[in-house]
Protein backbone atom coordinates (compact mmCIF):
# COMPACT_ATOMS: atom_id res chain seq x y z
CA UNK A 1 0.00 0.00 0.00
CA UNK A 2 1.26 3.49 -0.95
CA UNK A 3 2.96 5.46 2.01
CA UNK A 4 0.31 8.68 1.37
CA UNK A 5 -2.29 5.89 2.58
CA UNK A 6 -0.55 4.64 5.91
CA UNK A 7 0.60 8.17 6.18
CA UNK A 8 -2.93 9.46 6.30
CA UNK A 9 -3.88 7.02 8.79
CA UNK A 10 -1.26 7.80 11.56
CA UNK A 11 -1.86 11.55 11.21
CA UNK A 12 -5.56 10.92 11.66
CA UNK A 13 -4.98 8.60 14.76
CA UNK A 14 -2.36 10.67 16.36
CA UNK A 15 -3.98 13.91 15.50
CA UNK A 16 -7.30 12.83 16.75
CA UNK A 17 -6.91 10.45 19.43
CA UNK A 18 -3.13 11.30 20.41
CA UNK A 19 0.20 10.19 19.83
CA UNK A 20 -0.18 7.75 23.10
CA UNK A 21 -2.98 6.17 21.11
CA UNK A 22 -1.09 6.01 17.75
CA UNK A 23 1.84 4.58 19.71
CA UNK A 24 -0.31 1.95 21.14
CA UNK A 25 -1.94 0.92 17.68
CA UNK A 26 1.70 0.61 16.04
CA UNK A 27 2.44 -1.66 18.51
CA UNK A 28 -0.65 -3.23 18.57
CA UNK A 29 0.28 -4.15 14.29
CA UNK A 30 4.03 -4.96 15.61
CA UNK A 31 4.48 -2.07 13.15
CA UNK A 32 8.21 -2.51 14.38
CA UNK A 33 8.94 1.36 13.51
CA UNK A 34 6.85 4.34 14.36
CA UNK A 35 6.19 6.46 10.93
CA UNK A 36 5.31 5.85 7.78
CA UNK A 37 6.91 7.94 5.09
CA UNK A 38 4.43 8.94 2.67
CA UNK A 39 6.62 9.15 -0.53
CA UNK A 40 7.54 5.28 0.60
CA UNK A 41 5.57 2.04 0.04
CA UNK A 42 4.56 -0.47 2.28
CA UNK A 43 3.09 -4.45 2.58
CA UNK A 44 -0.37 -4.22 2.14
CA UNK A 45 -0.78 -6.38 5.23
CA UNK A 46 1.03 -3.61 7.53
CA UNK A 47 -2.11 -1.53 6.48
CA UNK A 48 -4.57 -4.32 7.38
CA UNK A 49 -2.82 -4.48 10.98
CA UNK A 50 -2.36 -1.13 11.55
CA UNK A 51 -6.56 -0.72 11.01
CA UNK A 52 -7.18 -3.47 12.84
CA UNK A 53 -5.29 -2.18 15.63
CA UNK A 54 -6.68 0.71 15.55
CA UNK A 55 -10.39 -0.48 15.67
CA UNK A 56 -9.06 -2.90 18.53
CA UNK A 57 -7.65 -0.08 20.49
CA UNK A 58 -10.47 2.47 20.32
CA UNK A 59 -13.02 -0.43 20.19
CA UNK A 60 -14.98 1.22 17.04
CA UNK A 61 -15.49 -0.91 13.60
CA UNK A 62 -12.90 -0.52 10.69
CA UNK A 63 -15.96 0.65 8.89
CA UNK A 64 -16.16 3.86 11.46
CA UNK A 65 -12.62 4.54 11.10
CA UNK A 66 -12.07 5.01 7.76
CA UNK A 67 -15.61 7.17 7.22
CA UNK A 68 -14.19 9.17 9.67
CA UNK A 69 -10.78 8.84 8.28
CA UNK A 70 -12.23 10.52 5.16
CA UNK A 71 -13.60 13.44 6.73
CA UNK A 72 -10.21 14.54 8.85
CA UNK A 73 -8.62 14.20 5.75
CA UNK A 74 -10.45 17.16 3.93
CA UNK A 75 -11.11 18.81 7.02
CA UNK A 76 -8.75 18.60 9.95
CA UNK A 77 -7.47 21.95 10.75
CA UNK A 78 -3.69 21.27 10.56
CA UNK A 79 -3.45 20.62 6.68
CA UNK A 80 -5.59 22.58 3.80
CA UNK A 81 -3.63 20.32 1.25
CA UNK A 82 -5.99 18.03 -0.18
CA UNK A 83 -8.91 20.11 0.36
CA UNK A 84 -7.94 22.69 -1.35
CA UNK A 85 -6.81 20.11 -4.23
CA UNK A 86 -10.27 18.79 -4.51
CA UNK A 87 -11.69 21.82 -4.82
CA UNK A 88 -9.63 23.09 -8.05
CA UNK A 89 -12.29 20.53 -9.20
CA UNK A 90 -15.11 23.28 -9.59
CA UNK A 91 -17.28 26.32 -8.26
CA UNK A 92 -20.09 24.13 -7.19
CA UNK A 93 -20.65 21.09 -5.52
CA UNK A 94 -22.32 19.88 -8.58
CA UNK A 95 -18.90 20.76 -10.57
CA UNK A 96 -17.06 19.01 -7.75
CA UNK A 97 -18.81 15.90 -8.06
CA UNK A 98 -18.40 16.03 -11.75
CA UNK A 99 -14.38 16.30 -10.82
CA UNK A 100 -14.31 13.24 -9.09
CA UNK A 101 -14.65 11.32 -12.71
CA UNK A 102 -11.54 12.48 -13.55
CA UNK A 103 -10.21 12.35 -9.84
CA UNK A 104 -7.84 9.57 -11.05
CA UNK A 105 -5.79 11.71 -13.83
CA UNK A 106 -5.64 14.62 -11.52
CA UNK A 107 -4.15 12.29 -9.15
CA UNK A 108 -1.97 10.65 -11.63
CA UNK A 109 -0.20 13.85 -12.83
CA UNK A 110 0.88 14.55 -8.69
CA UNK A 111 1.56 11.25 -7.64
CA UNK A 112 2.11 8.40 -10.44
CA UNK A 113 2.10 5.91 -7.95
CA UNK A 114 -0.60 6.71 -6.33
CA UNK A 115 -3.53 3.65 -7.07
CA UNK A 116 -6.21 5.74 -6.79
CA UNK A 117 -10.29 3.99 -7.12
CA UNK A 118 -11.89 4.29 -10.05
CA UNK A 119 -14.76 6.77 -9.77
CA UNK A 120 -17.91 7.23 -12.23
CA UNK A 121 -20.87 9.51 -10.77
CA UNK A 122 -24.03 9.38 -12.25
CA UNK A 123 -25.99 12.49 -12.23
CA UNK A 124 -29.96 11.64 -12.31
CA UNK A 125 -31.15 15.12 -12.22
CA UNK A 126 -33.20 16.49 -9.81
CA UNK A 127 -30.25 16.81 -7.25
CA UNK A 128 -30.10 12.83 -7.51
CA UNK A 129 -26.09 11.40 -8.07
CA UNK A 130 -24.77 7.86 -7.78
CA UNK A 131 -20.94 7.52 -7.45
CA UNK A 132 -19.36 4.19 -8.07
CA UNK A 133 -15.65 3.78 -6.55
CA UNK A 134 -14.12 0.49 -7.79
CA UNK A 135 -10.78 0.25 -5.47
CA UNK A 136 -7.78 -2.17 -5.99
CA UNK A 137 -8.59 -3.00 -2.15
CA UNK A 138 -11.98 -3.48 -1.30
CA UNK A 139 -13.50 -2.24 2.16
CA UNK A 140 -12.04 1.52 1.45
CA UNK A 141 -15.58 3.15 0.48
CA UNK A 142 -16.55 4.74 3.74
CA UNK A 143 -13.26 6.72 3.23
CA UNK A 144 -15.00 8.34 0.05
CA UNK A 145 -18.35 8.77 2.04
CA UNK A 146 -16.26 10.78 4.60
CA UNK A 147 -14.70 12.72 2.20
CA UNK A 148 -17.79 13.34 0.43
CA UNK A 149 -19.75 14.83 3.88
CA UNK A 150 -16.86 17.29 4.86
CA UNK A 151 -16.76 18.72 1.36
CA UNK A 152 -20.17 18.73 1.06
CA UNK A 153 -19.75 21.00 4.37
CA UNK A 154 -16.80 22.66 2.45
CA UNK A 155 -19.15 23.73 -0.33
CA UNK A 156 -22.15 24.84 2.02
CA UNK A 157 -23.94 21.97 0.36
CA UNK A 158 -27.12 19.76 2.41
CA UNK A 159 -26.50 16.38 1.33
CA UNK A 160 -27.64 13.20 1.90
CA UNK A 161 -25.76 9.86 1.67
CA UNK A 162 -25.68 5.84 1.46
CA UNK A 163 -23.35 3.69 0.84
CA UNK A 164 -23.31 -0.20 -0.12
CA UNK A 165 -21.61 -2.45 -1.59
CA UNK A 166 -22.41 -3.94 -4.60
CA UNK A 167 -22.50 -7.54 -5.53
CA UNK A 168 -19.33 -6.85 -7.65
CA UNK A 169 -17.41 -5.95 -5.16
CA UNK A 170 -17.93 -1.85 -5.51
CA UNK A 171 -18.83 0.72 -3.56
CA UNK A 172 -21.91 2.84 -4.44
CA UNK A 173 -22.78 5.88 -2.79
CA UNK A 174 -25.86 7.54 -3.38
CA UNK A 175 -25.99 11.56 -3.42
CA UNK A 176 -29.25 13.26 -2.57
CA UNK A 177 -28.62 16.84 -2.89
CA UNK A 178 -30.77 18.98 -0.86
CA UNK A 179 -29.91 22.16 -0.51
CA UNK A 180 -26.77 23.63 -2.61
CA UNK A 181 -26.71 26.43 -0.60
CA UNK A 182 -27.71 25.05 2.98
CA UNK A 183 -24.23 27.10 4.08
CA UNK A 184 -21.78 30.08 3.32
CA UNK A 185 -19.28 26.42 3.34
CA UNK A 186 -15.66 27.78 3.59
CA UNK A 187 -14.19 30.34 1.47
CA UNK A 188 -11.63 28.71 -1.13
CA UNK A 189 -9.33 31.21 -2.94
CA UNK A 190 -7.30 29.72 -5.75
CA UNK A 191 -4.29 31.58 -5.30
CA UNK A 192 -2.36 30.47 -1.91
CA UNK A 193 -1.43 33.54 0.34
CA UNK A 194 2.84 34.09 -0.06
CA UNK A 195 4.47 32.20 2.73
CA UNK B 1 -18.84 39.08 -45.25
CA UNK B 2 -18.04 35.55 -44.53
CA UNK B 3 -19.49 34.77 -41.27
CA UNK B 4 -17.16 32.41 -40.08
CA UNK B 5 -14.37 34.76 -39.65
CA UNK B 6 -16.16 38.08 -38.77
CA UNK B 7 -16.66 37.62 -35.04
CA UNK B 8 -17.35 41.65 -34.47
CA UNK B 9 -21.12 40.00 -34.75
CA UNK B 10 -20.44 38.13 -30.95
CA UNK B 11 -22.22 39.27 -28.67
CA UNK B 12 -20.56 40.68 -25.39
CA UNK B 13 -21.08 38.08 -23.13
CA UNK B 14 -20.03 35.75 -25.63
CA UNK B 15 -16.80 37.55 -26.09
CA UNK B 16 -16.35 37.80 -22.21
CA UNK B 17 -16.98 34.13 -21.56
CA UNK B 18 -14.72 32.77 -24.08
CA UNK B 19 -11.68 35.91 -23.41
CA UNK B 20 -12.78 36.90 -20.06
CA UNK B 21 -8.84 38.85 -20.52
CA UNK B 22 -9.49 40.63 -24.04
CA UNK B 23 -9.30 44.04 -24.54
CA UNK B 24 -11.02 46.02 -27.58
CA UNK B 25 -8.73 48.48 -28.89
CA UNK B 26 -9.65 51.46 -31.35
CA UNK B 27 -7.49 52.46 -34.21
CA UNK B 28 -6.11 55.01 -32.35
CA UNK B 29 -4.81 52.77 -29.18
CA UNK B 30 -7.60 53.89 -27.08
CA UNK B 31 -9.47 51.11 -25.27
CA UNK B 32 -12.85 50.50 -26.02
CA UNK B 33 -13.68 47.54 -24.01
CA UNK B 34 -12.07 44.94 -21.75
CA UNK B 35 -13.12 41.26 -20.52
CA UNK B 36 -14.10 40.94 -16.97
CA UNK B 37 -11.47 39.34 -15.61
CA UNK B 38 -9.14 41.58 -17.09
CA UNK B 39 -11.34 44.91 -15.65
CA UNK B 40 -10.53 43.31 -12.35
CA UNK B 41 -6.61 43.93 -12.37
CA UNK B 42 -7.04 47.35 -13.93
CA UNK B 43 -7.39 50.88 -12.11
CA UNK B 44 -11.48 50.64 -10.61
CA UNK B 45 -11.41 53.90 -12.64
CA UNK B 46 -11.91 51.54 -15.78
CA UNK B 47 -9.40 51.63 -18.29
CA UNK B 48 -12.12 52.47 -20.97
CA UNK B 49 -10.97 55.55 -22.71
CA UNK B 50 -7.67 55.30 -21.83
CA UNK B 51 -4.60 54.55 -24.44
CA UNK B 52 -3.75 51.09 -23.77
CA UNK B 53 0.32 52.20 -23.26
CA UNK B 54 0.03 54.19 -20.65
CA UNK B 55 -2.04 51.00 -18.71
CA UNK B 56 0.59 48.34 -20.29
CA UNK B 57 4.16 48.34 -21.00
CA UNK B 58 5.28 46.40 -24.05
CA UNK B 59 8.17 44.51 -23.14
CA UNK B 60 8.60 42.13 -26.38
CA UNK B 61 8.75 42.92 -29.33
CA UNK B 62 11.24 45.59 -28.20
CA UNK B 63 10.41 49.10 -30.37
CA UNK B 64 6.58 49.30 -30.85
CA UNK B 65 5.32 52.62 -31.48
CA UNK B 66 2.03 52.58 -32.77
CA UNK B 67 -0.87 49.57 -32.27
CA UNK B 68 -0.43 48.66 -35.66
CA UNK B 69 2.49 47.22 -34.54
CA UNK B 70 1.38 45.37 -32.48
CA UNK B 71 -0.32 42.91 -35.22
CA UNK B 72 3.15 43.47 -37.26
CA UNK B 73 4.63 40.31 -38.59
CA UNK B 74 1.62 38.44 -38.58
CA UNK B 75 1.12 39.06 -34.80
CA UNK B 76 3.82 38.07 -33.02
CA UNK B 77 3.31 36.79 -29.43
CA UNK B 78 3.23 39.64 -27.11
CA UNK B 79 4.85 39.97 -23.70
CA UNK B 80 3.44 43.21 -21.73
CA UNK B 81 3.66 44.52 -18.18
CA UNK B 82 1.09 46.56 -16.22
CA UNK B 83 2.43 49.78 -15.13
CA UNK B 84 1.16 50.29 -11.94
CA UNK B 85 1.93 47.85 -8.86
CA UNK B 86 1.74 44.86 -8.86
CA UNK B 87 2.85 45.01 -12.58
CA UNK B 88 1.44 41.87 -13.92
CA UNK B 89 2.83 40.44 -16.88
CA UNK B 90 0.47 38.78 -19.52
CA UNK B 91 1.37 36.93 -22.88
CA UNK B 92 -0.65 38.28 -25.43
CA UNK B 93 -2.22 38.21 -28.83
CA UNK B 94 -3.22 41.23 -31.21
CA UNK B 95 -5.67 40.86 -34.40
CA UNK B 96 -6.90 43.50 -36.39
CA UNK B 97 -10.81 43.26 -36.93
CA UNK B 98 -12.51 43.52 -39.80
CA UNK B 99 -14.36 46.36 -40.68
CA UNK B 100 -13.88 49.44 -38.09
CA UNK B 101 -10.26 49.05 -38.48
CA UNK B 102 -9.84 48.36 -34.38
CA UNK B 103 -7.91 45.46 -32.77
CA UNK B 104 -9.09 42.34 -31.02
CA UNK B 105 -5.99 41.58 -28.14
CA UNK B 106 -6.56 38.89 -25.91
CA UNK B 107 -4.29 37.99 -23.05
CA UNK B 108 -2.89 35.54 -20.23
CA UNK B 109 -1.11 35.92 -17.68
CA UNK B 110 1.68 32.50 -19.14
CA UNK B 111 4.83 31.36 -16.53
CA UNK B 112 3.69 34.00 -14.05
CA UNK B 113 0.26 32.20 -13.48
CA UNK B 114 0.71 31.93 -10.06
CA UNK B 115 1.61 35.30 -8.48
CA UNK B 116 -1.35 37.12 -10.91
CA UNK B 117 -4.32 34.95 -9.59
CA UNK B 118 -3.17 35.49 -5.94
CA UNK B 119 -1.97 39.07 -6.36
CA UNK B 120 -5.49 39.65 -7.82
CA UNK B 121 -7.34 36.93 -5.99
CA UNK B 122 -9.05 35.89 -9.08
CA UNK B 123 -11.10 32.50 -9.11
CA UNK B 124 -12.17 29.86 -11.01
CA UNK B 125 -15.07 31.69 -12.34
CA UNK B 126 -12.83 34.48 -13.82
CA UNK B 127 -11.15 32.05 -15.72
CA UNK B 128 -12.74 30.43 -19.63
CA UNK B 129 -13.81 26.51 -18.81
CA UNK B 130 -10.57 25.98 -21.82
CA UNK B 131 -8.47 27.79 -20.26
CA UNK B 132 -5.93 25.24 -18.33
CA UNK B 133 -4.71 27.83 -15.53
CA UNK B 134 -7.17 25.89 -13.06
CA UNK B 135 -5.57 22.93 -14.27
CA UNK B 136 -2.05 24.45 -14.12
CA UNK B 137 -2.55 25.78 -10.34
CA UNK B 138 -3.50 22.55 -9.30
CA UNK B 139 -0.70 21.07 -10.57
CA UNK B 140 1.66 23.87 -8.88
CA UNK B 141 -0.01 22.98 -5.16
CA UNK B 142 -0.14 19.33 -5.51
CA UNK B 143 3.60 19.22 -7.07
CA UNK B 144 4.87 21.60 -4.31
CA UNK B 145 3.04 19.05 -1.69
CA UNK B 146 4.84 16.27 -3.03
CA UNK B 147 7.89 18.60 -3.26
CA UNK B 148 7.96 19.39 0.03
CA UNK B 149 7.48 15.98 1.21
CA UNK B 150 10.45 14.89 -0.64
CA UNK B 151 12.83 17.13 0.40
CA UNK B 152 11.88 16.42 4.41
CA UNK B 153 12.26 12.47 3.10
CA UNK B 154 15.49 13.32 2.15
CA UNK B 155 16.37 15.09 5.32
CA UNK B 156 15.38 12.47 7.57
CA UNK B 157 17.11 9.54 5.18
CA UNK B 158 20.29 11.66 4.96
CA UNK B 159 20.79 12.51 8.84
CA UNK B 160 20.08 8.24 9.69
CA UNK B 161 22.84 7.62 7.12
CA UNK B 162 24.91 9.84 8.95
CA UNK B 163 24.14 8.54 12.29
CA UNK B 164 24.69 4.71 10.74
CA UNK B 165 28.12 6.07 9.21
CA UNK B 166 28.55 7.52 12.90
CA UNK B 167 27.58 4.05 14.64
CA UNK B 168 29.41 1.64 11.97
CA UNK B 169 31.81 -0.54 12.95
CA UNK B 170 33.26 -1.66 9.50
CA UNK B 171 36.09 -0.05 7.32
CA UNK B 172 34.56 0.16 4.15
CA UNK B 173 37.50 -0.65 1.64
CA UNK B 174 38.68 -3.32 3.26
CA UNK B 175 35.41 -4.69 5.64
CA UNK B 176 38.01 -5.19 8.51
CA UNK B 177 36.16 -3.73 11.57
CA UNK B 178 37.53 0.20 11.96
CA UNK B 179 39.19 2.11 14.76
CA UNK B 180 35.65 3.27 16.41
CA UNK B 181 35.33 -0.94 16.82
CA UNK B 182 38.68 -1.14 17.94
CA UNK B 183 37.65 1.27 20.65
CA UNK B 184 34.28 -0.34 21.69
CA UNK B 185 36.20 -3.82 21.88
CA UNK B 186 39.01 -2.63 23.60
CA UNK B 187 37.04 -1.04 26.12
CA UNK B 188 34.81 -3.98 26.42
CA UNK B 189 37.87 -6.53 27.28
CA UNK B 190 39.54 -3.87 29.81
CA UNK B 191 35.98 -3.35 31.60
CA UNK B 192 35.82 -7.54 32.12
CA UNK B 193 39.32 -7.69 32.73
CA UNK B 194 40.26 -9.44 30.48
CA UNK B 195 43.21 -10.92 29.57
CA UNK B 196 44.69 -10.55 25.70
CA UNK B 197 47.35 -9.01 23.35
CA UNK B 198 47.21 -5.87 21.35
CA UNK B 199 49.46 -5.59 18.05
CA UNK B 200 50.12 -2.72 16.35
CA UNK B 201 50.84 -3.09 12.83
CA UNK B 202 52.22 -0.61 9.56
CA UNK B 203 52.53 -1.26 6.19
CA UNK B 204 56.06 -0.84 5.19
CA UNK B 205 57.13 0.48 1.47
CA UNK B 206 53.14 0.76 1.10
CA UNK B 207 53.73 4.59 0.09
CA UNK B 208 56.11 4.03 -2.93
CA UNK B 209 53.09 1.60 -4.66
CA UNK B 210 50.29 4.08 -3.96
CA UNK B 211 52.92 6.55 -5.72
CA UNK B 212 54.39 4.27 -8.59
CA UNK B 213 51.40 2.19 -8.72
CA UNK B 214 48.64 4.54 -8.08
CA UNK B 215 46.02 4.49 -5.72
CA UNK B 216 43.89 1.50 -6.66
CA UNK B 217 46.80 -0.64 -6.73
CA UNK B 218 46.96 1.08 -3.05
CA UNK B 219 43.76 0.34 -2.49
CA UNK B 220 44.02 -3.76 -3.81
CA UNK B 221 46.99 -4.19 -1.96
CA UNK B 222 45.43 -3.15 1.43
CA UNK B 223 42.59 -5.63 0.97
CA UNK B 224 45.19 -8.25 -0.10
CA UNK B 225 46.77 -7.65 3.56
CA UNK B 226 43.19 -7.79 5.11
CA UNK B 227 42.86 -10.90 3.76
CA UNK B 228 45.84 -12.03 5.38
CA UNK B 229 45.21 -10.84 8.82
CA UNK B 230 41.79 -12.44 8.45
CA UNK B 231 43.85 -15.75 7.31
CA UNK B 232 46.42 -15.40 10.17
CA UNK B 233 43.83 -14.51 12.98
CA UNK B 234 41.08 -16.69 15.05
CA UNK B 235 37.80 -15.87 14.84
CA UNK B 236 37.70 -14.36 18.63
CA UNK B 237 40.38 -11.86 17.47
CA UNK B 238 39.43 -8.48 16.26
CA UNK B 239 41.32 -6.71 13.14
CA UNK B 240 40.69 -3.55 12.49
CA UNK B 241 42.12 -0.76 10.07
CA UNK B 242 42.62 2.11 12.08
CA UNK B 243 44.51 4.32 9.80
CA UNK B 244 45.84 4.89 5.74
CA UNK B 245 48.36 1.87 6.45
CA UNK B 246 47.62 1.10 9.87
CA UNK B 247 46.31 -2.34 11.48
CA UNK B 248 45.50 -2.94 15.14
CA UNK B 249 44.73 -6.44 15.94
CA UNK B 250 43.76 -7.92 19.28
CA UNK B 251 44.08 -11.21 20.27
CA UNK B 252 41.54 -12.61 22.81
CA UNK B 253 42.96 -14.39 25.77
CA UNK B 254 46.37 -14.78 24.00
CA UNK B 255 48.92 -13.61 26.30
CA UNK B 256 51.88 -16.31 25.09
CA UNK B 257 55.00 -14.16 23.88
CA UNK B 258 56.54 -16.63 21.66
CA UNK B 259 53.52 -17.57 20.40
CA UNK B 260 52.22 -13.89 19.23
CA UNK B 261 55.89 -13.24 17.94
CA UNK B 262 55.57 -16.06 16.30
CA UNK B 263 51.93 -15.08 14.09
CA UNK B 264 53.34 -11.69 13.91
CA UNK B 265 56.56 -13.26 12.08
CA UNK B 266 53.84 -15.43 9.76
CA UNK B 267 52.14 -12.45 9.42
CA UNK B 268 54.84 -10.61 8.10
CA UNK B 269 56.50 -13.23 5.87
CA UNK B 270 53.25 -13.47 3.70
CA UNK B 271 52.65 -9.81 3.62
CA UNK B 272 56.01 -10.00 1.87
CA UNK B 273 55.09 -12.17 -0.99
CA UNK B 274 54.48 -10.33 -4.45
CA UNK B 275 51.18 -8.96 -4.64
CA UNK B 276 49.71 -9.20 -8.43
CA UNK B 277 48.13 -6.04 -9.17
CA UNK B 278 46.72 -5.99 -12.33
CA UNK B 279 50.15 -7.59 -14.57
CA UNK B 280 52.43 -6.08 -12.65
CA UNK B 281 53.68 -7.11 -8.79
CA UNK B 282 53.98 -4.87 -5.31
CA UNK B 283 56.22 -5.65 -2.72
CA UNK B 284 55.34 -4.47 0.91
CA UNK B 285 56.64 -5.55 3.96
CA UNK B 286 55.32 -4.56 7.73
CA UNK B 287 56.57 -3.60 11.03
CA UNK B 288 54.52 -4.65 14.26
CA UNK B 289 54.60 -4.14 17.72
CA UNK B 290 52.92 -5.87 20.68
CA UNK B 291 52.09 -5.75 24.39
CA UNK B 292 49.77 -7.99 26.27
CA UNK B 293 47.56 -6.76 28.99
CA UNK B 294 48.69 -9.07 31.82
CA UNK B 295 51.93 -7.19 31.68
CA UNK B 296 50.21 -3.71 33.12
CA UNK B 297 49.23 -3.98 36.71
CA UNK B 298 46.13 -1.37 35.65
CA UNK B 299 46.10 -1.77 31.76
CA UNK B 300 44.61 1.22 29.61
CA UNK B 301 43.27 1.27 26.33
CA UNK B 302 45.65 4.63 25.82
CA UNK B 303 48.70 3.24 27.84
CA UNK B 304 48.41 -0.38 25.72
CA UNK B 305 48.52 1.87 22.33
CA UNK B 306 51.08 3.84 22.88
CA UNK B 307 53.18 1.27 24.04
CA UNK B 308 52.45 -0.80 21.14
CA UNK B 309 52.92 2.08 18.79
CA UNK B 310 56.43 2.49 20.22
CA UNK B 311 56.96 -0.69 19.94
CA UNK B 312 56.10 -0.74 16.29
CA UNK B 313 58.48 2.36 15.56
CA UNK B 314 61.24 0.51 17.44
CA UNK B 315 60.51 -2.54 14.35
CA UNK B 316 60.90 0.48 12.04
CA UNK B 317 63.60 1.64 13.35
CA UNK B 318 65.00 -1.69 13.57
CA UNK B 319 65.22 -1.95 9.78
CA UNK B 320 61.31 -2.71 9.07
CA UNK B 321 60.07 -6.21 8.13
CA UNK B 322 59.83 -7.09 12.03
CA UNK B 323 58.59 -7.55 15.37
CA UNK B 324 58.98 -5.96 18.82
CA UNK B 325 57.22 -7.56 22.30
CA UNK B 326 56.37 -3.95 24.08
CA UNK B 327 56.57 -4.64 28.08
CA UNK B 328 54.03 -3.11 29.79
CA UNK B 329 54.43 -1.84 33.62
CA UNK B 330 52.91 -0.40 36.55
CA UNK B 331 51.05 2.88 35.28
CA UNK B 332 52.93 4.88 37.75
CA UNK B 333 56.35 4.12 36.14
CA UNK B 334 57.68 6.67 34.45
CA UNK B 335 60.06 4.22 31.99
CA UNK B 336 57.45 2.00 30.87
CA UNK B 337 57.52 0.76 27.11
CA UNK B 338 61.10 0.21 26.14
CA UNK B 339 61.45 -2.43 24.02
CA UNK B 340 62.85 -5.50 25.36
CA UNK B 341 63.19 -7.99 23.44
CA UNK B 342 63.10 -7.92 19.43
CA UNK B 343 62.96 -10.45 17.05
CA UNK B 344 63.97 -9.78 12.80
Amino acid sequence: MHGLVNRSIQCFLSDTYGAEVWTDVADGAALGFDRFEALLSYDDALTSRVLLSAADRLEKSVEVLLEDLGTYLVSNAGSDGLRRLLRFGGVSFVDFLHSLSELEDRVRLAMPDLAMPVLSIDDHANGHFTLNCQFEHAGFGPVIVGMLRAMADDYGALVVLHHQETDTGCDEIRIDLLDAGFSNGRSFALGVPAA
Amino acid sequence: MNATTDITNLSASALDRLMPMHLIVSPAGLVIRTGPTLAKLLPSSGAEGGDLFDLMEVVRPTRVCCIADLCADGGAALHLRLRDHPRTRFKGLAVQLPGSGGYLVNLSFGIAVADAVRDHTLTQSDFADTDLTVEMLYLIEAKTAVMNESRNLNLRLQSARIDAEEKAFTDTLTGLRNRRAMDHVLACLLGQGARFALMHLDLDYFKDVNDSFGHAAGDRVLQVVASVLIAETRSADTVARIGGDEFVIIFDRQEDPSALTAIAERIIERLEQPIAVSDRSCRISGSAGIVISTHYVSPTADLMLADADAALYASKHDGRGCVTLGEGLPAAASDRAKPSERSA
